[in-house]
């Protein structure tokens, strides 16, 4: 065959790049998010992220509802670790009012929140082994996820849109069964979670694929707004817990883990190290628990009796109508309250004029603000390790739309 | 370095810019005029002694009776935990102030979002265009004039249409 030369070569500012779409739902995509890459090859050049599949007005449902009715609609922000969004909606009432919450209220609250940040980190942990082709930690993991999901069912009835609590505490004390299943998963977790480590922590195949997977340097991440385990992997100690300590926080000793990298396997091992300090404190809540049986604040004027107390007390009734009916008195003001949530800071920021609703409520969202940092981290990798920086920076398509 | 202190720091610099200055304990605020926002915050990142560096969030807040939207800027000093609020009031008939995202990164989507629901439009902003809502909306619609639909409505009880 005679020899002809290949007229196909181009010179490199000539190149075609390949256009593609990856999502809204794609099947390694962790929820509906598109990303329309620019490759070369198997090498992304530039990406361009489009959101809003799921948006749900939060921000507009909540100018027409009460202030207790909003929990229900936060459930759905942070779906993998609701409890902390619930907490975090009440507390902001409550510093609105200026409300003081007992301390045996703060310590439940600090428990059922570790717990839902636990719940977070297995999924994302468990996840991120998925990605990379480990699927036995994704099993083992997922057990203890059910064990979590079942004390959340003992207090609220519910697994995933939990619903806990009212402003001023939780509808009733937590029931004796859930008291014995939290102290028995406190003592059996870190079995699974030393067998998980075992499993991923130091094996050669897990390293080489997240090392150098997705960095970004501390400087870029705090320019971005990061927060949370994905700005602690970058190296900076910027926790809410610690430095603005709310529900009684301030009473336990637990370290802030730090990476140095900021990639992948970073954010693993930060969330993985800040399941044991989680563990840690819910055994630390657990025993310094105050006796007396109390689940909720003075302040009839905002906190929902339970219904028993509503069918057998004329007290309770009239104070259920007045809330109800939207009869109480707001004070006037504008509050900001967050609370680190399984992302990172969660901020309400709560405009009140006064009337049953909120004037206006804006929500500080963590991974809507962090998100927009992807292209930047994923520019010149291949198109695996993009789908791996994505389930470590742990987006959550609930948090990203509202 | 206490907050007076960096209240007459900024005064000192952007005096007869600042209409109002509050302290309600967590949050220093300044109230200033939209001409001045980037600079004011852009010193704020630049000044060593304040190093207002991380941008906690940015939004809107809509009074329709003074026909006002107010800006809220949240900066966060994260090596004193000091707090700084800035609030501009930009009208609401056809409202424009400086983008940050020279400044903050963070600030890309933040605005776009405001400019979404409010129409504020940022003034050299990269890629100001809708974010959260389908493109070809033509209302902004966190804003007070649109309100959530009426719940009352007879015309739309499920009963009705047999389900």
């Amino acid at each position: 065959m005679e020899y002809a030369p290949d007229t196909n070569i181009v010179a490199p500012e000539e190149k075609e790049y390949t256009t593609l779409n990856l999502g809204p739902t794609h099947p390694a995509t962790h929820g509906i998010f598109q990303n329309v890459l620019k490759m070369d090859g198997e090498i992304i050049v530039d990406a361009e992220p489009t959101i809003g599949y799921i948006h749900r007005a939060f921000e507009k449902l909540a100018e027409r509802r009460p202030f207790y009715q909003i929990t229900p609609i936060t459930d759905r922000m942070n779906y993998c670790s609701s409890p902390i969004n619930n907490m975090g909606w009440h507390m902001t009432v409550e510093k609105l009012i200026k409300a003081e919450i007992p301390k045996r209220v703060d310590y439940m609250r600090v428990i059922i929140m570790e717990l839902a940040r636990l719940a977070d980190h297995i999924v994302c942990n468990s996840v991120i082994g998925v990605d990379t082709g480990a699927l036995t930690g994704f099993v083992y993991m997922f057990q203890e996820r059910e064990k979590i999901y079942e004390i959340y069912e003992e207090i609220c009835g519910a697994r995933l849109t939990t619903n806990i609590g009212r402003i001023g505490g939780f509808e009733r004390d937590f029931p004796q069964k859930a008291w014995d299943k939290i102290n028995k998963f406190v003592e059996e977790f870190p079995k699974v979670l030393k067998e998980f480590s075992a499993l991923l922590e130091r094996n050669r195949i897990f390293m080489d694929r997240t090392i150098g997977c997705g960095p970004i340097s501390a400087e870029r991440a705090l320019n971005y707004g990061f927060s949370g385990p994905n700005l602690r992997a970058a190296g900076v100690d910027y926790d809410v817990r610690v430095m603005n300590p709310y529900s009684s926080y301030q009473d336990f000793d637990f370290i802030i883990p730090v990476g140095t990298q900021g990639d992948t396997y970073d954010r693993f091992m930060v969330r993985q190290q800040e399941m044991w300090e989680s563990v840690s404190i819910i055994k630390q809540a657990l025993a310094k628990m105050p006796k007396e049986n109390i689940f909720h604040a003075d302040i009839p004027d905002f906190y929902l009796p339970p219904k028993e107390m509503v069918y057998n007390n004329m007290e309770a009734l009239i104070y259920h109508f007045k809330i109800v009916m939207g009869e109480t008195d707001v004070p006037k003001g504008e509050v900001y309250h967050s609370v680190e949530g399984g992302n990172g800071e969660l901020g309400f920021y709560l405009v009140s004029d006064g009337g049953r609703t909120p004037y206006r409520l804006h929500l500080r969202r963590p991974c809507f603000i962090y998100y927009q940092a992807y292209p930047e981290m994923i520019k010149g990798s291949m198109l695996s390790d993009a789908i791996l920086t994505m389930s470590s920076m742990n987006v959550i398509a609930g948090e990203l739309d509202a | 370095m206490k907050t007076s202190d960096i209240t007459k720091k900024v005064y000192e610099r952007f005096g007869s810019h600042i209409l109002e200055a509050e302290n309600d304990g967590e949050f220093l605020t300044y109230k200033v005029a939209p001409d001045k926002v980037t600079e004011m915050i852009e010193y704020l990142y630049n000044e060593p002694e304040l190093a207002y560096r991380y941008l906690t969030t940015l939004f809107a807040v809509h009074y329709p009776e003074i026909s006002q939207i107010v800006m809220h800027y949240l900066l966060h000093n994260l090596e004193k935990n000091s707090r700084i609020r800035i609030k501009v009031f930009v009208g609401d008939t056809n409202p424009e102030i400086d983008t940050l995202t020279g400044i903050f990164s963070a600030a890309n989507w933040l605005e776009r979002e405001t400019y979404d629901f409010f129409g504020v439009k940022f003034i050299g902003h990269p890629n100001l265009k809708r974010i959260l809502n389908v493109e070809d909306m033509t209302i902004h619609p966190l804003r007070k004039e649109y309100p959530l639909e009426d719940q009352m409505r007879e015309d739309k009880k499920d009963e009705m249409f047999g389900r």
